[in-house]
């Protein structure tokens, strides 16, 4: 009995430890780590192998409230507009054209994607990148409810990312560029 | 450097009135504790026949009568004490108004979390200074501050001119200050506000209404154009770098305000809030592990090749 | 009437002593084992336990500020980070307010309350029970947290924005909020039966004049108690529910106000201090009078002031606020109430002077702390004058000097008497005399290390220096009096320490206390020491104010309550004239199932508005166990309205 508490304590402490890190130097995510970009769900042979989670960023309360942050000071509300997508896409519902792995969104934000998105490469430090893509993925309710931010001191024109539903993700995977409508 | 930031070195008119006070209310209270301890020592040494547990406990007696004429004399005495207090305090009060609406110099202090942004007002907007964490002020001009805060509570504070004023993110309160003698000052912010509040100081630098004149004109201008090449190559690393993001240099195309404005740079005396002296190897450290020395502060780690860094370092240092 | 009718079996001349207390000891007796303990509802093993439990807090934050202290001691000492040390400071705080101060206070009125009322019982035991349990489920949920690193971030006081959904990510501040509900639960419970146990279970003959000023002091915390609390709640609740249901209260954007949760918190802020101060009042009167050998002189004042101190703490809230802005008019206005509660702070200090001075101290442990109290919480209450006034505040706000100041209004004020209280009551909960001389020694190492601690606290703050800094450059003449203040800082935990060690040492060693070893006045020492479960074999007739003084050899009794029933006998609440026999609860496990229900409503609601849905559900299956009337409740019930032919008897 004794035991069995014990253990359930240092669980809930290391869950606690996860999500409550105030970690304002983590260890960089090495370069291997990061997939190449995913362009369509078609495949050859097996799929590949998913990307890993980067725990640091993704489950990290302190990390995901400092992308949203950035979120507003690096204008990216400018062209998504809070989530709810303007001239860029909308990226709180369940269509990821670039895909929405932790190392699609990476990859999106630092190399650009073709008709408007710009590169941020050198622009936004690695660090602040992937607090961006932690919160990126908390818009479409990608993360725990216990990590995701609450409400903002502002008019508030949509519910807060953790009260946001999750939208299971589909990579729909055709760029608007190839489509042939956009101009 | 002591009194460098202190309540008991005033160097304005306010916080020379607070000190009074200060005195006043720390004489009184000495009197009182003294004469209350004194009292409390006479009271349980004075010679007694016996003293044990077993003692018939004593009735009260006939001395109730004239106890209760001392002790009602000592709470008559407190209430006089206390009235002397507030009189006091409510005529300092009074007096600290006194130079508000008096005042010839407006500026906006704006706290941000962990620093100070401070905007001079000016009719026209050319003539409006922006600059970080260090706060001029004329000698013997009152000077109208007027506070917000775009995120948290913050309080603005400088011991050795006045109290503390907080800035509450959704209004504006104001306070007025003035030094009359020059001088360099700290302040500091007096609300807990995350987890740099240790590190969100500024200073005042009180001079002369001249030397605060000539201040001000070369805080008006554009930064210098870059004397020589490792200075232009540092222009350009800042220019495509993740510093132009946050910062502004006038003159040049960065200009955003996210961060403090580093236009005249070099004219500061502190880094980073008060965390460190502005001085090259600090400034070097500052910029290659900002959370090393601010643990939390916004300023984020940025990997910069070494020969970019020095050109980069180099690139500052002339903005003065 | 003899013994076979079981049925209706009371205590008088009719039944004989031995017979009395054999019965009387099996009616109130608890189950044995594990079992009996989880489901007791007796108010001095409740006590006990409560006492225990604050002081186990009050160990643990006062490590945290050891911790904090060493940090300090040097400039620039990167010993803990910011982040740890923002979690240090205000688990600190919030424990030493919420889970030690308040509750020990409690604590120690729940066991020694009813004693002195001359009652068998406190009243709603059940209630305390489920307090003392929930009480218990909040603490260890706020410690357990911070081994998460889940600790409080944001000071004990957590003001918005800072505190709100946007600035505190994580469940931080979520833990904090509804640890405050916890503790609030627990002491409006409490309150509630203090109460009631004061106004309605005074022994006969107890009427208001006659009641001792430990008891006054408890009736008035327990009614600030109960308009204090509601405050604190109602801003943690909106907090909690800004954070995690997108609410607006504190929005400035959306109409709501930061100031409004400054305001709420100091509504209750305030009072605490008072709330945890006003009982320390009590233990000094019961102390100066037992061992001065006199007693208190100036009762009708002194409860006065008492009362007057209760309705003034309401009135001075914005004290905390003068820096935030507010009309200076208004603020003027609680400059005035603040240095008008000094009055009624300088009657008591006034009255117990005369009282020391005209009667035949005698040097014990006790009577070394209440001095030690007078000298430092006259300093606190002066350096209270001076936060009072708007321009020194402006000045003194938030920084070391107001640190120096509370520590030595709450430590000097509340903390020295209660050492004082605990060590003076020890002798009646163990039945064993505590050592003096280990307790001087502990008193010592107290006084000096305390004021060493603090006192370079009010020169550090008027040098400048705020609070809640996790570290401070060099050279702003702060160094060495931060060094000093943490030497004495560890010398203060060292008296702590012998004072503890002390009290547990004489729990084995200490010499067999008599009933009454301080020839004390008021009833808890009429009865035996320890007290046996039914506390008092016939309830206490009181003719005095001092009842074992002036009745030293015999106290007159009353008799007519049931020996086989758990029964306390009601009286009128001003002149204490016996009105009825009152059925006390037997032992149940609910208290406990419902405290446990309602710390899974509370820890759930965090992580999911749907906890507080569904744990409404455990909550009202328990709270109807709970209620559901037996049979046995209902025939007691009848026999209180028959006339309760009580019988006056010397003895």
């Amino acid at each position: 009995m004794r035991a069995f508490l014990a253990v359930a304590l240092m669980v809930l402490a290391f869950a606690g430890c996860k999500r409550e890190e105030r970690e304002p130097r983590p260890e960089p995510v090495a370069e291997r780590d990061i997939p190449a970009i995913v362009m369509s769900d078609l495949a050859p042979g097996e799929k590949p192998p998913s990307s890993p989670d980067y725990p640091h960023y993704t489950e990290n309360a302190w990390q995901v409230s400092e992308g949203k942050r950035l979120f507003e000071a690096m204008n990216c509300n400018g062209c998504h507009a809070r989530g709810g997508g303007d001239i860029g896409p909308p990226l709180m519902d369940r269509q990821w054209i670039y895909g929405s792995e932790p190392g699609n969104i990476f990859a999106t934000i630092m190399e650009g994607r073709p008709n408007g998105m710009p590169s941020f490469r050198n622009m936004i430090p690695e660090q602040q990148v992937w607090q961006l893509v932690a919160y990126v993925r908390s818009l479409a309710g990608l993360v725990r409810k216990d990590v995701a931010s609450g409400r903002s001191d502002d008019m508030s024109a949509r519910p807060s990312e953790q009260s946001l539903p999750e939208e299971p993700p589909r990579n729909a995977g055709i760029p608007p560029s190839a489509t042939g409508t956009q101009p | 450097m002591n009194g460098f930031q202190s309540a008991l070195h005033p160097a304005g008119p306010q916080a020379l009135h607070i000190e009074r006070l200060i005195w006043l209310f720390t004489g009184i209270s000495a009197f009182v504790l003294l004469a209350v301890t004194v009292a409390l020592l006479w009271a349980v040494f004075r010679r007694r026949e016996r003293r044990d547990l077993a003692a018939e406990p004593r009735p009260p007696e006939l001395r109730e009568r004239r106890l209760g004429r001392v002790v009602g004399a000592a709470v008559a005495l407190t209430v006089v004490l206390l009235f002397v207090l507030l009189t006091a305090s409510f005529a300092t009060d009074r007096r600290l108004l006194d130079l508000e609406g008096r005042e010839q110099l407006t500026v906006h202090v704006i706290g941000h979390q962990w620093w100070w942004e401070i905007r001079y007002a000016h009719g026209e907007p050319a003539r409006r200074v922006i600059t970080a964490n260090e706060l001029h002020i004329p000698v013997g001009v009152p000077v109208r501050i007027e506070l917000t805060s775009p995120d948290v509570i913050h309080s603005f504070w400088v011991p050795n001119l006045h109290g503390k004023q907080d800035l509450i993110p959704g209004s504006s309160n104001a306070i007025t200050i003035e030094a009359d003698r020059p001088g360099t000052y700290r302040g500091q912010c007096a609300e807990f506000c995350g987890l740099q509040h240790a590190f969100m100081a500024f200073l005042v630098v009180a001079e002369p209404e001249e030397t605060f004149d000539a201040w001000y004109e070369r805080q008006l201008a554009p930064a210098r154009e870059p004397g020589n090449d490792q200075a232009r190559r540092g222009r350009e690393v800042f220019l495509r770098s993740a510093c132009v993001m946050c910062h502004r240099i006038r003159g040049t195309s960065a200009s955003a305000t996210y961060g403090p404005d580093l236009t005249h740079l070099k004219s500061r005396q502190i880094l980073a809030a008060g965390a460190v002296p502005d001085t090259r190897g600090h400034l070097a450290a500052w910029i290659a592990d900002p959370q090393g020395i601010k643990p939390g502060a916004r300023m984020p780690i940025t990997a910069l090749p070494p020969p970019d860094f020095q050109a980069l370092l180099a690139y500052l240092e002339t903005l003065e | 009437m003899s013994a076979s009718e079981a049925s209706d079996l009371r205590d008088g001349p009719a039944l004989d002593e031995a017979v009395t207390r054999a019965r009387l000891e099996h009616t109130w007796r608890r189950p044995e084992g594990l079992w009996g303990w989880l489901v007791t509802v007796d108010h001095k093993e409740i006590g006990r336990r409560y006492i225990a439990t604050a002081l186990g807090f009050f160990a643990l934050s006062g490590l945290l500020a050891l911790t904090m202290r060493l940090q300090l001691a040097l400039p620039e000492s990167h010993l803990v980070g910011p982040d740890l040390y923002g979690q240090l400071f205000s688990m600190h705080g919030s424990a030493m307010m919420f889970l030690f101060a308040v509750p020990v206070m409690e604590a120690v009125a729940i066991y020694v309350v009813p004693l002195m009322c001359g009652t068998r019982n406190i009243a709603f035991p059940r209630l305390v029970a489920f307090s003392y349990w929930i009480y218990l489920c909040g603490g260890l949920f706020f410690f357990i947290s911070f081994a998460g690193n889940t600790g409080a971030d944001r000071g004990w006081f957590a003001y918005v924005p800072l505190s709100g959904p946007e600035y505190s990510p994580g469940k931080r501040v979520d833990t904090w909020a509804q640890m405050i509900t916890f503790t609030e639960v627990a002491a409006l419970a409490v309150s509630v039966a203090l109460i009631v146990t004061i106004l309605k279970q005074r022994a006969p003959g107890m009427s208001l004049d006659r009641m001792p000023l430990y008891l006054w002091a408890i009736l008035v915390t327990s009614f600030m108690v109960l308009f204090a609390m509601p405050a604190v709640m109602l801003a943690s609740s909106f907090l909690i529910m800004d954070r995690l249901i997108d609410t607006h209260f504190f929005n400035q954007a959306e109409g709501g106000s930061a100031l409004l949760f400054q305001h709420l918190f100091w509504f209750f802020g305030h009072p605490e201090v008072y709330i945890i101060f006003i009982p320390a009042l009590g233990f000094v009167s019961s102390i100066v009078a037992t061992f001065a050998r006199r007693p208190v002189f100036g009762h009708l004042p002194m409860v006065l002031a008492l009362i007057a101190t209760g309705i003034l703490g309401f009135g001075l809230w914005v004290h905390h606020m003068f820096a935030t802005g507010l009309p200076r008019l208004g603020n003027g206005f609680f400059t005035a109430a603040s240095i008008m509660i000094a009055i009624p702070s300088g009657v008591q200090i006034f009255c117990w002077l005369a009282t020391l001075w005209d009667g035949r101290p005698v040097f014990k442990t006790p009577l070394l702390y209440v001095l030690g109290f007078v000298f430092i919480f006259v300093l606190g209450g002066l350096t209270g004058v001076m936060v009072a006034s708007v321009p020194l505040d402006l000045q003194v706000h938030d920084t070391y000097f107001v640190v120096a100041h509370f520590h030595y209004v709450l430590i000097g004020g509340a903390v020295f008497p209660l050492l004082g209280a605990l060590h003076y009551h020890f002798p009646k909960i163990t039945g064993r005399m505590p050592g003096e001389r280990l307790g001087r020694l502990g008193f010592l190492l107290t006084f000096v290390g305390f004021n060493l601690a603090f006192f370079p606290m009010h020169i550090l703050g008027l040098s400048g220096m705020p609070r809640r800094v996790y570290t401070y450059p060099s050279g702003l003449g702060w160094d060495g009096m931060n060094l000093l203040a943490t030497i004495g800082a560890f010398t203060l935990a060292a008296g702590f320490l012998v004072f503890f060690l002390n009290l547990l040492l004489s729990l084995r060693r200490g010499a067999p206390a008599g009933d009454n070893p301080w020839g004390a006045s008021t009833l808890e020492w009429a009865t035996s020491s320890p007290p046996p479960v039914h506390a008092f074999a016939h309830v206490p007739l009181v003719r005095s104010r001092e009842p074992l003084w002036e009745e030293r050899e015999s106290l007159p009794v009353v008799t007519g309550l049931r020996v086989d029933a758990r029964e306390v006998l009601v009286t009128a609440t001003v002149t204490a004239e016996p009105r009825v026999r009152e059925p006390s609860p037997e032992p149940a496990i609910w208290p406990l199932l419902t405290a446990l229900a309602t710390t899974g409503l509370f820890i759930g609601s965090i992580y999911t508005p749907w906890a507080v849905v569904w744990g409404t559900v455990p909550v009202a299956v328990t709270l109807i166990g709970w209620f559901w009337p037996t049979k046995r409740e209902q025939r007691k019930e009848k026999a209180t309205e028959h006339a309760p032919g009580l019988a006056e008897a010397g003895a």
